[in-house]
């Protein structure tokens, strides 16, 4: 009895950890660009395997003329705040300009936080090893080429290939 | 907290392993943590080592991006001298704290 309660204890404590993340990015907005990038960096500083698939608006990412220039949106957005912790009003929120002005603002946020603009984020996650990818669909769809990807973009694959790059059983995909 | 014996000394071990006191570190004391994580030291490892103390003694948040903009290391040398964990093994290696940072 005395041992059985022993090895369960022991079971419990025997840690498997992750080995591999699987990360898709299908939205554009720079909140949701930089979810993916910060998890992804993340997961190659603990040194797991990591893939990022960029689909969808998330090809705003890694696409060398907008990559940089990421916005937030500042309508439908309730949980945007005004400086100093008031509600952002949604009808502001549509003024032209408006939506470039907060974005450059979080943007300079985020800087002061040391965290690095897209281009240079990506350069560090390939840096560690992780790897790039872009969808076929989504790239096809918004004709672009692999010229107008970042070069840290590694290739354009399909779902299936991308499927097959998520095997092992410690591996885990999250959409974000 | 604990105390563990490293290379001779009495030292005080977070849970994890990481020094309590970034003061009661040496060389000595590196050597032996990086072959427990199965590195070898180098000349250069020491450089980021010793950079990465100044920048605790300051008081300054570290992250791989400043490291990488040191000018001791690029991002990519980083992960070849401490392999799997660019920031986690050099800080338990340099003895400060692990760090909080999440980039």
């Amino acid at each position: 009895m005395e041992t059985k309660e022993k090895e369960v204890k022991t079971a419990k404590k025997e840690k498997k950890p992750l080995e591999k993340v699987c990360i898709i990015c299908a939205k554009g907005s720079l909140e949701d660009v930089y979810a993916t990038l910060v998890m992804a960096n993340g997961a190659v500083m603990e040194g797991i395997e990591t893939n990022v698939f960029f689909t969808f608006f998330g090809l705003e990412g890694i696409t060398k003329k907008t990559m940089n220039h990421l916005h937030t949106a500042t309508t439908g957005n309730p949980a945007m705040r005004m400086p100093g912790g008031l509600p952002f009003p949604t009808m502001l929120g549509g003024l032209p300009g408006v939506e470039t002005a907060v974005s450059s603002m979080m943007r300079k946020q985020m800087e002061a936080l040391d965290m690095p603009p897209v281009d240079e984020f990506l350069e560090m996650i390939t840096a560690g090893g992780g790897t790039i990818y872009a969808c076929k669909l989504a790239v096809d769809m918004f004709k672009l080429k692999k010229e107008d990807l970042s070069d840290e973009v590694d290739s354009i694959i399909t779902i299936g290939e991308f499927y097959e790059l998520c095997d092992g059983d410690r591996t885990q995909i999250i959409f974000t | 907290m604990s105390v563990k014996t490293i290379a001779g000394v009495e030292v005080n071990v977070s849970e994890e392993g990481y020094l309590e006191d970034m003061s009661q570190w040496n060389e000595e004391i590196a050597k032996e943590i990086a072959g427990e994580i199965g590195i070898e030291l180098t000349p250069k490892h020491f450089e980021v080592l010793n950079y990465l103390r100044e920048k605790t003694a300051a008081k300054e948040a570290l992250t791989i991006r400043k490291v990488g903009k040191s000018g001791i290391v690029d991002i990519k040398e980083l992960y070849k001298l401490f392999p799997k964990g660019p920031l986690k093994f050099s800080s338990k290696i340099a003895g400060i704290p692990k760090p909080t940072s999440c980039i």
